[in-house]
């Protein structure tokens, strides 16, 4: 079999050629499995075999292959596609590597994914956009923990096809019951996963066996050989003839006369006359024009990336998405989804992060943990918070509502990553499972008393003053004597004060980065009860964390929020002292106690900053009402 | 392309593809910039981002690192093709390389790869502040390039860490980045040298002629052959000019470019005879052989 397409192409019709260079199909399919099962050496082999090994890469290649195990080419395949420095030199795929090659019949991109386990997240990315996975497994070890793993992502991603390649078959004799044995052992393993297709093949990625054509070493064995499958499988799940989304991704606004809503088909058809609603508004428009550069198009079709023209005026903008009325996605704020985490640090409840879906970004707050998932027996198991490359059962609540589908029937329009929001790292991925209706119903009942009425009747503006900075820095005696001076002049304030908090309303509540984050939500939570009751509230919390501040200014909304940072240096604090709890905490009685074993991230968006180690407290209280409160 | 059928083919779906990229960034940076090099690969990424947008204009500049080495071909072509496209084209040049004469025949190719490009790259993104810019790289050229994201973070020094990309799943790209922070971003990631030319061709898409054989002076040096463009060219001892018909496989400083003998002169002879090649594209850069990795290494300097 050719698969070199300069051996196929009639150089005299150079026209009907690249027609057919044009026309092809496209598989995109990823290499998984545990390290060393041979994942790189099968992908420079497909290479290899394809002849798209030129001669200078060759070259390099066999310059390079020199003291390491090679087979008969005397080529170590690994090379061609371990990129980076540290790769070659520890000899692993630490990421995720892009590939392509094509035959006479298809064009390929391979996403050569890592074996090693805290690479996991990089394998996930490659099966994001997979249609197929090959998972290989070592003939000589079976399946291990990695290819377990590697198959329950590749399920939870959405990757229907997988051919498991039982590779390195010549170091165990081309050995049929063995092979057999491993089949089974894996049919049985991925059975709950619930592939479309899963063809078993006995390879040898080093010596080429059952890659191109039928190896004579493996008689027994009757099923397809490894290119020829990948050539002919039938992966579309015919993205057309499901319900059409069209994520509105820029707005195209050339000129007056013309205003364009440019995007993706990310599933669907679309046609000009089709009546389609806004998910957001449920506003309805026509269809008028579906323009491309190329032309204006009657039918756009899952996959085509075009400007929509509608027939009337409709408030739309980036994040939208447009369907068919009767076919509309889920709009919601709150869904259950499965997620990877693929960070080091761990994924908390109550913790607020940021949201992308598409063209959507909101803040959002993972709400509950409710299982992890052992990715070796596919056991639920508790959890309170998922570490990394672990994978999740969550609930999630965005600030506002958002469109998708369920991930099961919409893979664009039902995956998401979260992001973190000071170092904006992609903390992890998730799959909407459905979504939540109580998100819908849960509205917030109207009174006529608002807070307006409650403000004006004690005739102060409802605040809260958020005091951040370490135990002993001078918050507490501050906010005291703010509290007087207030209650003086006839105001009403009142001091949370986080000891006093703990006492009651936090005492189930310990000391961990995750109950941290609790106390903040709840004392954030009250505050803004409090302060809609009409109150100033004065917020007395060491609260070290920038993300847990910022939550807390999130919950207080429309309400104005100040946060006043108490710099006092720790060595002033640790002298004064004044509940002995630095003594106790550097005896090593007290873990986790901020500015000795925990960080106190410094606040970088105070409103007020107060010199706690140069001025008196009652100096500092005269500031901050200068600051604050006088008109 | 506009003969859509029911499936979408491989070079559509690239197509389109790329120009959701590219609305991305539009989209979501304030002042993205993208970089022409006025090689095959930018003919392909302006004819990209002139069909992302239209019909509004291309909404963002374009930047020409001015390395002041370039064919003169060139110059005349992106001249041409700024007003062609209709777009604003920036054109930057380590002035402090020019005022101290660094050239790739004094300094040797990395030193001035360095000064004339890298720094003057740096020099360009900081002026214009961009957070975004746009380049034309693809996977399919080098090894590390094979790993770098679509939108590939870099720090406030430019700087590439490759132990630290984000993950990129689906579709879903991470556009955020902090004050002082930038993205470089690559549209035709997935596509490949031939996909690159077929698109050319079926789209009818200006190119430099150097792209196509032609007789030209060149001189011989360990086994390249190195384009006399201009009377500044420094001749080793009993060098001469000799005419050859040859052709390049990629453009860049003409000292610093390998042509090939090719007899190649219309786009269906070259997609021929480079399916025939037994070479792989950048091995007429003289800069990517310093020492192993060393696209690695530049990038993670700052090179695009």
């Amino acid at each position: 079999m050719s698969v070199n397409p300069a051996q196929s192409a009639p150089a005299t019709d150079i026209a009907t050629w690249l027609q057919e260079q044009t026309d092809k199909s496209l598989l995109r399919f990823l290499t998984c499995g545990s390290v060393d099962d041979g994942k790189s050496t099968l992908i420079g082999r497909l290479l290899y075999d394809s002849q798209l090994i030129l001669d200078d890469q060759l070259a390099s290649l066999k310059k390079e292959s020199r003291n390491r195990a090679v087979g008969e080419e005397g080529i170590d395949f690994s090379l061609l596609v371990d990129g980076l420095t540290a790769e070659r030199e520890q000899g692993i795929t630490i990421d995720v590597a892009y590939r392509f090659f094509s035959t006479d019949k298809r064009k390929f991109i391979v996403a050569d994914t890592p074996g090693h386990e805290q690479y996991t997240r990089n394998m996930a990315t490659g099966a994001s956009n997979a249609d197929l996975a090959i998972v290989l497994i070592d003939a000589r070890k079976g399946i291990l923990p990695q290819t377990r793993r590697h198959s329950f992502i590749l399920s939870l991603l959405g990757v229907r096809h997988v051919v498991p390649v039982v590779n390195k078959i010549d170091l165990m004799d081309y050995d049929e019951e063995l092979f057999n044995q491993i089949e089974a052992d894996y049919r049985k393993f991925a059975e709950p996963l619930g592939f479309d297709t899963l063809q078993a093949i006995p390879v040898s990625a080093l010596r080429g066996d059952n890659i191109l054509t039928k190896s004579e070493n493996t008689p027994w064995y009757e099923g397809p050989q490894l290119v020829p499958y990948l050539e002919t499988i039938d992966v579309s799940e015919d993205r057309s003839l499901t319900p059409m989304r069209f994520p509105v991704q820029w707005v195209n606004r050339p000129n007056l006369d013309f205003r364009g809503f440019s995007g993706t088909v990310a599933s669907g058809q679309i046609k000009v006359g089709d009546d389609v609603l806004v998910a957001s508004s449920r506003k309805p428009a026509r269809i008028k024009q579906i323009s491309t550069f190329d032309g204006d198009l009657n039918t756009a079709i899952a996959g085509q990336a075009v400007t929509l023209v509608l027939d009337r005026e409709v408030d739309i903008s980036r994040g939208d998405v447009l369907s068919h009325p009767g076919e509309t996605p889920e709009y919601s704020n709150q869904f259950q989804a499965r997620i990877v985490w693929m960070h080091e640090e761990p994924a908390l409840s109550g913790r607020s992060y940021l949201l992308k879906i598409g063209s959507q970004m909101v803040p959002a707050t993972i709400t509950a943990i409710k299982h992890k998932t052992d990715v070796n027996t596919l056991e639920k198991e508790p959890g309170v918070k998922l570490g990394l490359n672990e994978v999740g059962t969550v609930t999630i609540a965005a600030d506002k509502p958002i469109a998708f589908d369920s991930y099961g029937s919409n893979r664009l329009t039902g995956g998401f990553i979260l992001i973190e929001r000071i170092s904006n790292a992609t903390l992890g991925a998730g799959v909407i499972d459905f979504g939540l209706r109580r998100g819908q119903n849960l509205t917030y009942q109207d009174f006529d008393v608002n807070r307006q009425v409650r403000a004006e009747l004690k005739g102060q503006e409802p605040q809260i003053v958020w005091f951040t900075g370490l135990s002993g820095s001078g918050k507490s005696t501050v906010a005291n004597l703010i509290e007087k001076r207030l209650t003086a002049e006839g105001k009403h304030a009142y001091i949370l004060d986080g000891d006093n908090v703990r006492h009651g309303l936090n005492k189930d509540l310990g000391f961990t980065d995750q109950a941290r984050v609790e106390n903040i939500r709840r004392v954030a939570e009250v505050a803004r009860l409090m302060a809609d009751a009409g109150l100033i509230v004065l917020v007395s919390f060491i609260s070290p964390f920038r993300n847990e501040r910022r939550l807390a200014r999130e919950v207080a909304g429309d309400i104005t929020f100040r946060e006043v940072f108490v710099d006092t240096p720790l060595a002033v604090c640790e002298a004064r002292d004044p509940k002995g709890l630095y003594k106790r905490a550097r005896a090593g009685e007290i873990k986790n106690f901020t500015g000795i074993d925990s960080p106190f991230e410094r606040p970088d968006r105070a409103d007020v900053i107060l010199d706690g180690a140069v001025e008196s407290a009652v100096d500092l209280s005269e500031h901050l009402y200068e600051a604050l409160f006088a008109k | 392309m506009s003969d859509r059928t029911h499936k979408l083919s491989h070079l559509q779906a690239l197509e389109a593809e790329s120009i959701e990229i590219m609305r991305e960034v539009a989209a979501s940076f304030e002042r993205p910039v993208m970089m022409y090099s006025i090689g095959k690969d930018s003919s392909v990424l302006m004819h990209l981002a002139r069909k992302a947008f239209a019909p509004s204009r291309i909404p963002f500049p374009v930047l020409h690192i001015d390395t002041t080495w370039k064919f003169r071909e060139m110059i005349a072509f992106r001249d041409r093709m700024a007003k062609h496209y209709d777009v604003d084209l920036i054109v930057h040049t380590n002035q402090e390389g020019v005022t101290n004469n660094i050239n790739p025949f004094d300094q040797g190719s990395a030193r001035y790869t360095d000064i004339m490009k890298t720094q003057a790259l740096r020099q360009a993104l900081n002026a214009g502040q961009y957070d975004a810019a746009i380049g034309g790289a693809r996977r399919d050229e080098e090894k590390s390039r094979a790993k770098e994201r679509i939108f590939s973070h870099r720090n406030a020094q430019h700087a590439w860490d490759p132990k630290n990309q984000r993950p990129e799943l689906w579709r879903v790209f991470n556009t955020r980045i902090n004050p002082g922070e930038s993205m470089r971003v690559f549209p035709i990631s997935n596509w490949t040298e031939l996909d690159i030319w077929t698109y050319i061709y079926a789209e009818d898409i200006p190119i430099v002629p150097l792209y196509m054989a032609a007789p030209r002076p060149v001189v011989e040096r360990e086994g390249t052959l190195i384009m006399v463009d201009d009377d500044r060219f420094r001749f080793n001892h009993g060098e001469a000019p000799m005419t050859r018909t040859v052709r390049f496989r990629t453009l860049g400083c003409y000292p610093l470019t390998g042509a090939i003998p090719s007899t190649a002169g219309t786009l269906p002879e070259i997609i021929m005879e480079m399916q025939a090649a037994r070479t792989s594209e950048r091995d007429g850069r003289l800069i990517d052989s310093d020492q192993a990795g060393s696209m690695e290494k530049k990038k993670q300097e700052g090179y695009f």
